[in-house]
Protein backbone atom coordinates (compact mmCIF):
# COMPACT_ATOMS: atom_id res chain seq x y z
CA UNK A 1 0.00 0.00 0.00
CA UNK A 2 2.50 2.38 0.85
CA UNK A 3 4.72 1.47 -2.38
CA UNK A 4 1.24 2.28 -4.42
CA UNK A 5 0.87 5.35 -2.81
CA UNK A 6 4.87 6.13 -2.91
CA UNK A 7 4.40 5.26 -6.55
CA UNK A 8 1.69 7.45 -7.19
CA UNK A 9 2.87 10.54 -5.56
CA UNK A 10 6.36 9.95 -7.75
CA UNK A 11 3.99 9.92 -10.82
CA UNK A 12 2.53 13.06 -9.93
CA UNK A 13 5.12 14.89 -8.87
CA UNK A 14 6.71 14.12 -12.42
CA UNK A 15 3.84 15.36 -14.31
CA UNK A 16 3.86 18.81 -12.21
CA UNK A 17 7.54 18.85 -13.19
CA UNK A 18 7.15 18.72 -16.83
CA UNK A 19 3.99 20.87 -16.67
CA UNK A 20 5.97 23.54 -14.84
CA UNK A 21 8.08 23.63 -17.98
CA UNK A 22 5.66 25.12 -20.17
CA UNK A 23 4.77 27.62 -17.23
CA UNK A 24 6.10 31.51 -18.22
CA UNK A 25 9.18 32.42 -16.13
CA UNK A 26 8.22 34.48 -13.13
CA UNK A 27 8.60 38.15 -14.38
CA UNK A 28 8.35 37.41 -17.53
CA UNK A 29 6.98 40.53 -19.56
CA UNK A 30 5.05 38.21 -21.92
CA UNK A 31 3.02 35.84 -19.87
CA UNK A 32 -0.67 35.71 -20.41
CA UNK A 33 -1.61 37.74 -17.25
CA UNK A 34 0.61 40.18 -17.56
CA UNK A 35 -0.30 41.07 -21.62
CA UNK A 36 -3.77 41.93 -20.80
CA UNK A 37 -5.00 41.86 -17.39
CA UNK A 38 -1.91 44.05 -15.63
CA UNK A 39 -1.90 46.85 -18.23
CA UNK A 40 -6.08 47.44 -18.03
CA UNK A 41 -6.01 47.47 -14.17
CA UNK A 42 -2.47 49.73 -14.95
CA UNK A 43 -4.30 52.19 -17.54
CA UNK A 44 -8.13 51.78 -16.50
CA UNK A 45 -8.24 51.87 -12.40
CA UNK A 46 -7.88 55.06 -11.78
CA UNK A 47 -9.94 56.66 -14.45
CA UNK A 48 -12.65 53.95 -13.62
CA UNK A 49 -12.39 54.20 -9.86
CA UNK A 50 -10.76 57.56 -8.94
CA UNK A 51 -8.93 55.37 -6.32
CA UNK A 52 -4.69 55.84 -6.87
CA UNK A 53 -3.83 52.63 -5.02
CA UNK A 54 -4.43 49.82 -7.49
CA UNK A 55 -4.37 47.15 -5.27
CA UNK A 56 -7.37 48.68 -3.11
CA UNK A 57 -9.24 49.35 -6.82
CA UNK A 58 -8.90 45.36 -7.42
CA UNK A 59 -9.39 44.06 -4.13
CA UNK A 60 -12.66 46.09 -3.11
CA UNK A 61 -13.77 46.74 -6.55
CA UNK A 62 -12.61 44.35 -9.39
CA UNK A 63 -12.98 41.72 -7.25
CA UNK A 64 -15.61 42.67 -4.58
CA UNK A 65 -17.14 39.77 -4.64
CA UNK A 66 -14.51 37.90 -3.39
CA UNK A 67 -13.43 39.88 -0.78
CA UNK A 68 -17.45 39.85 0.33
CA UNK A 69 -16.58 36.13 0.52
CA UNK A 70 -13.56 36.38 2.61
CA UNK A 71 -15.14 38.29 5.16
CA UNK A 72 -18.07 36.27 5.18
CA UNK A 73 -15.37 33.90 5.76
CA UNK A 74 -13.95 36.23 8.66
CA UNK A 75 -17.10 36.48 9.87
CA UNK A 76 -17.99 32.78 9.73
CA UNK A 77 -15.23 31.82 12.03
CA UNK A 78 -15.62 34.30 14.72
CA UNK A 79 -19.67 32.57 15.01
CA UNK A 80 -17.82 29.71 14.89
CA UNK A 81 -15.92 30.24 18.04
CA UNK A 82 -19.07 31.81 19.66
CA UNK A 83 -21.21 28.27 19.30
CA UNK A 84 -18.02 25.78 19.65
CA UNK A 85 -16.07 27.49 22.80
CA UNK A 86 -18.68 27.97 25.15
CA UNK A 87 -19.81 24.54 25.16
CA UNK A 88 -15.98 22.80 25.16
CA UNK A 89 -15.36 24.86 27.84
CA UNK A 90 -18.61 23.70 30.14
CA UNK A 91 -17.44 20.09 29.30
CA UNK A 92 -14.34 20.84 30.45
CA UNK A 93 -15.38 22.52 33.67
CA UNK A 94 -17.59 19.06 34.11
CA UNK A 95 -14.99 16.58 33.81
CA UNK B 1 -7.15 36.79 33.91
CA UNK B 2 -8.74 36.48 36.86
CA UNK B 3 -7.60 38.69 39.81
CA UNK B 4 -5.54 41.08 38.04
CA UNK B 5 -3.59 43.21 39.65
CA UNK B 6 -4.05 46.96 38.51
CA UNK B 7 -0.45 48.29 37.96
CA UNK B 8 -0.70 52.56 37.81
CA UNK B 9 2.28 52.06 35.21
CA UNK B 10 0.38 49.47 33.09
CA UNK B 11 -3.05 51.33 32.94
CA UNK B 12 -1.62 54.53 32.72
CA UNK B 13 0.51 53.97 29.42
CA UNK B 14 -2.60 51.82 28.12
CA UNK B 15 -4.81 54.74 28.18
CA UNK B 16 -2.37 57.21 26.90
CA UNK B 17 -1.71 54.94 23.58
CA UNK B 18 -5.46 53.71 22.84
CA UNK B 19 -6.92 56.48 21.35
CA UNK B 20 -3.76 57.06 19.13
CA UNK B 21 -3.37 52.90 18.21
CA UNK B 22 -7.44 53.94 17.14
CA UNK B 23 -7.14 57.02 15.25
CA UNK B 24 -4.46 55.33 13.54
CA UNK B 25 -6.36 52.49 12.74
CA UNK B 26 -9.23 54.66 11.24
CA UNK B 27 -6.42 56.25 9.36
CA UNK B 28 -5.43 53.01 7.78
CA UNK B 29 -9.30 52.24 6.90
CA UNK B 30 -9.72 55.38 5.40
CA UNK B 31 -5.86 55.76 3.74
CA UNK B 32 -6.47 52.29 1.69
CA UNK B 33 -7.44 54.43 -1.39
CA UNK B 34 -4.04 55.95 -1.12
CA UNK B 35 -1.24 53.76 -0.04
CA UNK B 36 -1.04 50.57 1.72
CA UNK B 37 -3.89 49.75 4.00
CA UNK B 38 -7.61 48.67 4.35
CA UNK B 39 -10.13 47.25 6.18
CA UNK B 40 -8.43 43.92 6.68
CA UNK B 41 -5.12 45.86 8.43
CA UNK B 42 -7.31 48.75 10.06
CA UNK B 43 -9.62 46.06 11.97
CA UNK B 44 -7.00 44.35 12.88
CA UNK B 45 -5.54 47.76 14.75
CA UNK B 46 -8.60 48.39 16.23
CA UNK B 47 -9.22 45.03 18.08
CA UNK B 48 -5.61 45.29 19.12
CA UNK B 49 -5.89 48.46 21.03
CA UNK B 50 -9.32 46.93 22.84
CA UNK B 51 -7.63 43.74 23.63
CA UNK B 52 -4.56 45.78 25.19
CA UNK B 53 -7.32 47.46 27.16
CA UNK B 54 -8.82 44.27 28.37
CA UNK B 55 -5.36 42.76 29.56
CA UNK B 56 -4.30 46.31 31.10
CA UNK B 57 -7.69 46.96 33.07
CA UNK B 58 -8.68 43.46 33.36
CA UNK B 59 -11.86 42.02 32.01
CA UNK B 60 -14.69 42.57 34.01
CA UNK B 61 -14.37 46.38 33.44
CA UNK B 62 -13.81 46.53 30.03
CA UNK B 63 -16.59 44.09 29.33
CA UNK B 64 -18.89 46.62 30.48
CA UNK B 65 -17.64 49.39 28.12
CA UNK B 66 -17.60 46.87 25.23
CA UNK B 67 -19.12 43.66 25.77
CA UNK B 68 -18.74 40.62 23.69
CA UNK B 69 -22.32 40.72 22.22
CA UNK B 70 -20.86 43.95 21.55
CA UNK B 71 -18.15 42.85 19.63
CA UNK B 72 -20.34 40.30 17.75
CA UNK B 73 -23.21 43.01 16.72
CA UNK B 74 -20.20 45.46 15.37
CA UNK B 75 -19.24 42.41 13.28
CA UNK B 76 -22.71 41.25 11.99
CA UNK B 77 -23.17 45.64 10.93
CA UNK B 78 -19.90 45.49 9.09
CA UNK B 79 -21.05 42.52 7.36
CA UNK B 80 -24.74 43.94 6.87
CA UNK B 81 -22.74 47.01 5.70
CA UNK B 82 -21.08 45.05 2.68
CA UNK B 83 -24.09 43.46 1.67
CA UNK B 84 -26.11 46.83 1.63
CA UNK B 85 -23.56 48.17 -0.62
CA UNK B 86 -24.02 45.22 -3.36
CA UNK B 87 -27.48 45.17 -2.95
CA UNK B 88 -28.21 48.83 -3.39
CA UNK B 89 -27.24 49.03 -6.77
CA UNK B 90 -29.94 46.52 -7.61
CA UNK B 91 -32.81 49.32 -6.95
CA UNK B 92 -31.37 51.30 -10.15
CA UNK B 93 -30.95 48.42 -12.50
CA UNK B 94 -27.28 47.75 -12.13
CA UNK B 95 -25.86 44.17 -10.93
CA UNK B 96 -24.79 42.93 -7.78
CA UNK B 97 -21.91 45.19 -6.14
CA UNK B 98 -21.90 47.74 -9.22
CA UNK B 99 -21.19 50.32 -7.16
CA UNK B 100 -21.40 52.90 -10.09
CA UNK B 101 -25.28 52.29 -10.19
CA UNK B 102 -25.44 52.56 -6.24
CA UNK B 103 -28.35 55.38 -5.92
CA UNK B 104 -27.10 58.36 -4.79
CA UNK B 105 -27.96 61.52 -7.49
CA UNK B 106 -25.34 64.07 -6.95
CA UNK B 107 -22.05 61.56 -7.77
CA UNK B 108 -20.63 60.04 -11.12
CA UNK B 109 -19.31 57.26 -11.54
CA UNK B 110 -16.08 56.89 -10.78
CA UNK B 111 -16.50 58.97 -7.70
CA UNK B 112 -19.54 56.50 -6.78
CA UNK B 113 -17.23 53.83 -6.85
CA UNK B 114 -14.66 55.06 -5.07
CA UNK B 115 -17.15 55.62 -2.27
CA UNK B 116 -18.30 52.52 -2.67
CA UNK B 117 -14.61 51.19 -1.80
CA UNK B 118 -14.78 53.00 1.42
CA UNK B 119 -17.84 52.22 2.53
CA UNK B 120 -17.04 48.08 1.86
CA UNK B 121 -13.36 48.83 3.25
CA UNK B 122 -15.57 50.20 6.53
CA UNK B 123 -17.55 47.07 6.20
CA UNK B 124 -14.72 44.72 5.91
CA UNK B 125 -12.89 46.76 9.09
CA UNK B 126 -15.69 46.45 11.29
CA UNK B 127 -16.02 42.63 10.59
CA UNK B 128 -12.54 42.07 11.48
CA UNK B 129 -12.45 44.16 14.12
CA UNK B 130 -15.21 42.89 16.00
CA UNK B 131 -14.33 39.10 14.80
CA UNK B 132 -10.92 39.18 16.36
CA UNK B 133 -12.18 40.51 19.66
CA UNK B 134 -14.86 37.49 19.90
CA UNK B 135 -11.97 35.41 19.49
CA UNK B 136 -9.86 36.58 21.78
CA UNK B 137 -12.63 36.79 24.60
CA UNK B 138 -13.48 33.59 24.22
CA UNK B 139 -9.75 31.46 23.31
CA UNK B 140 -9.22 33.91 26.98
CA UNK B 141 -12.01 32.15 28.00
CA UNK B 142 -13.99 34.69 30.50
CA UNK B 143 -17.28 34.04 28.43
CA UNK B 144 -19.89 31.80 30.26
Amino acid sequence: MKALTALILGAFFLLFVYAESDLPRPGDPAAPTRVHITPRYIEGSFPETKTPNIVTAVLADYRGYDTLGETAVIFTAGLAVMLILPRALRRGKRQ
Amino acid sequence: MRGIIHNTIVDGVARLMVPFIQIFALYVITHGHYGPGGGFQGGVILAASIMLLRLAMGEEEEHRRFSPTAAAAVAATGILIYFAAGLLPLATGGVFLDYAREPIPWLQGPELRSLGILVVETGVGMVVWGTLVILFDYLIGSEP
